[in-house]
Formats: C-alpha cells, structure tokens, sequence
C-alpha cells in the first residue's frame, strides 16, 4: 500500500533536485526553464496526493489550474529564449550577468 | 491756525515731495528732462511754501504746538505704533531750513547736472530725500523717527554712488553704508532700550515718564550696573555719531564727497548730518537726566571739533576741505548740544545750512566752470572770471570763521560762550578745543579762498580760454543762500538762543542751563559783534586769515617747507590719524579674516568636506563592498532567496512558541 509519506517524500525529492538544477546549471536556460517545470510538477504532486487522500476535490482543480500557468509560461519563456538568442548569440547562463552590481 | 489746519498743511508738506519723487522715478521717461525738473521743484516749492507758513503760525500767530497721530501702523501688544507728527518751534525750523536749502540744490540740480544722463533719476532721489529728511523731523515717536533716518541714509547710499560707474564712488557709498550701519545699530538698540524702560515709542509719553526712572538701574554684564537713562543716552548718541559724522564714525563722510555736488551740499552738508543733532536736540528731556552721556557728547564734539578740522589744512580737493570743515562745525553744534546750549546748537545748525550749502554750491559753480576739475592745485585766480562765485564763496566763507556780523559769527560765539560758562565735565577741554578750532577753521578756509581765488592762475590753456562765470541756474541759487548766509543771525540770536523760543521742544534743567546764565550778559545782536572784537576767538580768526594769507599768497613755498620740516605730523594729518588705516586693518582685515576661517573650517572642512563629500564617500565605500553581493547571476539570488525562506521556515518551526 502506498501512503501519503511515499507521495509527499517523491514530490520533495523531485523539488529538491529541481532546486539543484537551478543552482549546479551554468550551461543552459533551457535546462532552468524545464527546472522551474519540474518544481510545479512536484507541487501539483503533493495537491494529487492531498486531494485524495483528504477525499477534497480543490485540489485536483487547482492542478489544472497550475498546468495551464505552466503550459503558458513554458510558452513565453521558449519565446523570450529565442529573442535572447537573437540578441545575444548565446544562452549560457553565466554570460547572462547584465545585472551585476 | 487750529490743530486740523495745522494737520492737514504737515500731511501736504511730507507728500509733496514724495509725489513729485515717485512721478519722476517711475514716469521720468514720459515726463522727459524739463517735466522731470518742474514736477519736483513744484512739490518742493509747495512743501516749502506751508512750510514757511506753518513757521509763520507757530512763531509769530503763537499757535499751539501739534502732537497727534496720523494713521495707526500697527497695534502688537498693547503697544501702538503710529505715523504721527510733532510740529513744534523745533520742527518748523528744521521744516523750514530742509525745504529752503532743498528748493535751492532743486534749482541749482539744473545747471550742474545740465549733461548727465540720470538726470531724472538725480531729481527723484533729491525729492525722495527730501521727504524723507521732513519724515524725521516731523515724527512724534521713535518708530518713524527711525523710519526717517534709514530712509535718509538709503538716499544717502544711492546719491553717494550715484555715479556707479567709478570704482570709488562705489567703495564710498558702500563705506557709507556700513560706517552709518554701526551706528544705526547703536540708535536701533537705544529705540528698544526706551521700549522696555517706558512701554511707549511715543516722545510725549517717554518724556513725561522720564524723570520717574532717574536713579535706576539694569544690569546688561554680570556684576555691573548701569543707569538705565545714561545706556539709553548714550546707545541714541552712537547712532547720532554714525549719521552725523562724529569720531570714531566720521570716516564716511569726506569719501561721500564722491557724489555730485549738489547732494554734497544738501545731504552731507547742510540737512541729513544735522539729523544727529536735530536727533539729540529733539531728545533733550532725556539727556537732561544724564550727565555722563552729556560729558561723553561734549568730549566727542570737541575732539571732532578741533582735530577734523585739521585735516582740512592738507587736503588739496575742492570738496574735501569742505567735507572736514563740515565734520568740525558739527563737532561744534555736538559740543553746544554737550553743555546743554541746545538752542544754540540748533542754531548753528540753522545758520551753518545756509552757509555750508553755499560754500558747497559754490563749490560746485568752481568745479563746473573748470570742467568737473576738482584739484586746487589746477585753479586760482578765479576772481577775474567768476565774480558773482567769488563774492558768495567769500560771504561763505566769512560766515564760516565766524565773522562779526555774519550769522555763523553769532551761533558760534553762542556756542563757544556756552563751552565757556559750563561746568560739567570735560567742559574745560572742549573749551580748549572750541577756540583752537577757530583759529584752524579761519585757516583751512582761507587757505582754500586764497589758492582757488587768488594768486596765479594755475590751469591748463584750455580751461582757461573758456573759463566764464557759471548761468543764472547756478548763480541764483547761490545769491539767494549768501543773503541768509549774511542776516540770518543777528536778528534771531537773542531770540532762538538767550529767550527760550524753542518753548516745551528743549527742556534745559537749571542746574545745566548755561543759555539762561548767558542771556543776563546779552544787550542785543550789536553789542555781541562789538564785544567780540575784544575777545580771543575774533583775534583767533584774524589770526588764521592771516596766516592763510601769509603762507599761500605771500610765501607759497613755505608750506611745503613746513611739511617737509614737520614731516611726522604732515604724514599723520595726510592718513586721517590712520582711521582709515585702522578700520581698513582692523574690522575689515578682522572680517575678512574671520571670514577667510570660518570659509575653510566651516564651509571647505565642514560642510563641503564632512557633510556633503563625507556622505559621498561613506556610501561610495560601502557601496564598493556591498556591489560583491550583487553578481548578476540568477542562480544567486534565487539561492538567496531559499535561503532566506529556510530561515523563516526554520525561525517560525523552531522558535516561535506554538498556539
């Protein structure tokens, strides 16, 4: 039988690692973009896991809610992607330091 | 005359000349240059005119003194402050003496300002002055009293420098204005000094309430104790000092010499430096109750008196001679006014207007004809080619050393008998410097008619071939101010000076009246001339004329034998006894000194250097370290940012209490 501890330890482990993504990345914005994904898929995995087991049915609505948000900003983020591409030649994360102090 | 008429005719005469001063200022260029000239002459005229006919009211209908407010200014605290005006004998006599020799310098204006191109400007000042000077001796309080007298000084600064485009005009006026600054600050002080001792501005009330403070005192530093009516005396007599040209404050005066000749005349001559005087004479009940501040003003005259006069003996400009004859007859009106012979020191007020003013006009009829020339050393012989000029200098000058007969004769030898008769302290100084004085005055004034009038004529061909007497604007001027000049004196001396004409307006206390001691020993204006042959300051005079007479005609290189033979007093007479140098050394050099300190501790360390590029550089500073922080990489701050969730998180799990 798979309790709701198994669930909510995925859904951490999977955001822990999404968190690493972020940090250990200095190659490539896609891989930060499929990283924040990633986070909102261990999100939307504790409000399953939740919602079933507390027999409530916002949770599985809110899911919906957050894949549709995450459909749309995949979309504008590949979108900015290509733009910084034509910009700047490049997506190397570490060239991306226009905001240094 | 009841006190309305009297009201109406006082309002008439102080906005006259203000009308026709404002017309002139600000339509001056519509009116053009002869409008200009008549607007003014007709508000002066007029001012003169109800003058004259208030003088008529009060001295010879024997009308009654007005004393009554005008228009409220402001009420603050109980303490009202008024426009109002005192006529009295006092005042209609000042009335009477500022409007004349007005009128006269308005006329005169025409001739010697003929090219100028502020002529307009010129005649709005005089008749802005001329309000003003009525405003001061009007006034029944102190308020408008000082009204008057920064409103004079102010004509005074703008007339000084009137010709702004020379340097030392400039430096003059501004040495003006701040030599009169310091003693308006003296006056300023005294005005609330008599506020908080009498509650009141008003004349009538403070002198009524006058003898009650007799006696008392204040403390202004700790452990001394000051009479309060001595501090309230003598803090009046600093700005008397400063406005009337007194030592230590009468460096301004020959440096206003700078402005053009009629002012000269009207302003540093014959009206606004009398207004110490008027101002002392007016305040008479108070000085009354103080000999201290008695002593210190006759002192004061008597070192003004005889050393000024002095320094008229080297100068070689036209007008500066008069300039330090004027400081030393107003160091003579101040020693009258020292031994309580107001009367008399109003009185040679009143005749030293008209002579002064002329000695000036004439002056200045010199000083046009020779081409704006102002140096002796480039005239003389003059007599030949300006006759009417030479016989009114001359009757100017007669009057000036005090010649039987003339006016000045009979207000000086009052004045000089006063000295004489007095008591109080100091009195035998003065009396000392009174009657050198005479001998000096007699030879700086001669000096100064021999070598302009006399002897060979020392200007360039030029000036010579188009030198001719000055036009009837100039001349008339100067005849009308010889004929007081001659008469005013014998028949008003036993009136204005032995019989107590000016009535309530001076109040002499019997212990000090020496005009009173005097007047049993008077037998009329005749009997002073003839006896005043026997005297010592008549054979003083003598004296000096001759000794003009001597040196500058007979022997013209004797004097400067005598100053190269007495070379250290030559040097200190030719430096003014190092005033100059000594303000110029001390108060300026100090203030620019201190100035110079504050500049770099102040402004350059403090200000600039700590408070505005100190925080400049604290920020840039803290900046440079903190910038570290700020890489630019994404990643970074979202790890920040879990970082500060994490220690939220960690604070609201672990530390906050639960429920």
């Amino acid at each position: 039988m798979i309790t709701l501890n198994d669930y909510l330890i995925l859904a951490a482990l999977l955001f822990s690692i999404s968190i690493a993504g972020i940090f250990l990345n200095r190659k490539n914005v896609i891989i930060l973009l499929m990283s924040i994904e990633l986070m909102l898929l261990a999100v939307n995995l504790n409000f399953i896991a939740f919602s079933h087991f507390l027999q409530d049915m916002a949770g599985q609505v809110f899911v919906f809610f957050i894949l549709t948000v995450a459909a749309a900003e995949a979309a504008i983020g590949l979108a900015i992607l290509v733009v910084l591409f034509r910009n700047r030649q490049t997506i190397n994360v570490d060239d991306m330091d226009s905001l240094k102090g | 005359m009841s006190a309305d008429d009297i009201k109406f005719l006082a309002i008439a005469i102080v906005l006259a000349p203000l009308a026709g001063s404002v017309l002139t200022g600000l339509f001056g260029a519509y009116l053009g240059r002869k409008g200009s000239h008549w607007v003014t002459i007709l508000g002066v005229t007029v001012a003169f005119v109800l003058s004259a006919m208030l003088f008529k009211a009060l001295v010879f209908d024997s009308a009654e003194p007005f004393n009554g407010p005008v228009y409220t200014w402001l009420a603050s605290e109980g303490i009202r402050f008024d426009i109002g005006f005192l006529i009295d004998r006092l005042t209609v006599l000042m009335m009477v003496v500022v409007t004349f020799v007005s009128l006269m310098v308005h006329i005169y204006t025409i001739g010697y300002m003929h090219d100028d191109p502020g002529y307009t400007r010129f005649f709005s000042y005089i008749s802005l002055f001329t309000f003003s000077m009525l405003m001061l001796v009007m006034a029944n309080n102190f308020m408008q009293l000082f009204f008057g007298w920064e409103a004079v000084g102010l004509v005074s600064y703008l007339l000084i420098g009137f010709w702004y485009k020379r340097p030392t005009a400039i430096y003059a006026n501004l040495k003006a204005f701040l030599v009169n600054r310091v003693g308006d600050f003296g006056f300023l002080l005294g005005i609330a000094a008599v506020l908080m001792v009498f509650g009141s501005l008003d004349y009538a009330t403070v002198f009524e309430r006058a003898p009650a403070v007799v006696g008392q005192y204040f403390t202004i530093f700790d452990g001394h104790q000051w009479e309060v009516l001595t501090v309230i005396c003598l803090l009046l007599f600093v700005g008397a000092m400063g406005k009337s040209a007194q030592i230590p404050l009468h460096v301004w005066l020959p440096d206003s010499m700078e402005g053009p000749t009629p002012i000269s005349a009207l302003i540093h001559a014959a009206t606004m430096v009398t207004a110490g005087i008027f101002m002392v004479a007016r305040m008479s009940p108070l000085y009354e109750l103080s000999e201290t501040a008695l002593s210190t003003v006759l002192v004061i005259g008597a070192t003004t008196a005889f050393f000024m006069g002095l320094l008229g003996l080297v100068q070689n400009d036209i007008k500066r001679i008069i300039a330090y004859s004027t400081l030393s007859q107003l160091g003579y009106m101040t020693v009258a006014l020292g031994v309580s012979a107001y009367a008399a020191g109003i009185f040679h007020l009143m005749t030293h207007a008209f002579f002064k003013a002329l000695l000036f006009l004439s002056a200045g009829s010199v000083i046009v004809a020779l081409h704006h020339e102002q140096d002796m050393r480039k005239m003389g012989g003059l007599y030949r080619y300006m006759p009417i000029t030479w016989i009114t200098f001359l009757i100017g000058n007669l009057a000036l050393i005090g010649t039987p007969g003339f006016s000045g004769f009979y207000s000086k030898d009052s004045i000089i008998e006063a000295v004489a008769a007095s008591h109080i302290w100091g009195a035998g100084y003065a009396y000392l410097a009174v009657v050198a004085g005479v001998f000096v005055t007699a030879l700086y004034s001669f000096r100064l008619y021999f070598l302009v009038f006399h002897g060979p004529e020392r200007m360039d061909e030029h000036t010579r071939a188009h030198l001719h007497e000055t036009p009837p604007v100039i001349t008339v001027p100067l005849i009308l101010l010889a004929i007081p000049s001659v008469v005013i004196g014998a028949p008003y001396v036993g009136n204005m000076v032995f019989s107590h004409w000016f009535g309530s307006a001076i109040v002499v206390s019997k212990s000090h009246d020496v005009l009173g001691e005097l007047a049993r020993e008077f037998h009329g204006p005749l009997a002073m001339a003839t006896h005043a042959l026997t005297t010592l300051p008549f054979w003083l005079a003598v004296g000096g004329v001759a000794t003009a007479w001597f040196l500058y005609l007979k022997r013209p290189d004797l004097p400067a034998m005598l100053a190269r033979r007495l070379g250290w007093l030559y040097r200190l007479l030719i430096e003014k006894y190092y005033f100059d140098r000594f303000n110029e050394v001390v108060f300026a050099g100090g203030a620019r000194a201190i100035g110079e300190f504050l500049w770099r501790l102040g402004d350059r360390i403090l200000i600039d250097g700590l408070v505005v590029n100190g925080t400049a550089k604290l920020i840039g500073i803290s900046a440079a370290v903190l910038r570290h922080l700020q890489t630019g990489y994404l990643y970074h701050y979202a790890f920040a940012m879990i970082l500060g969730l994490l220690a939220l998180l960690g604070y609201f799990v672990l530390w906050v209490p639960q429920g």
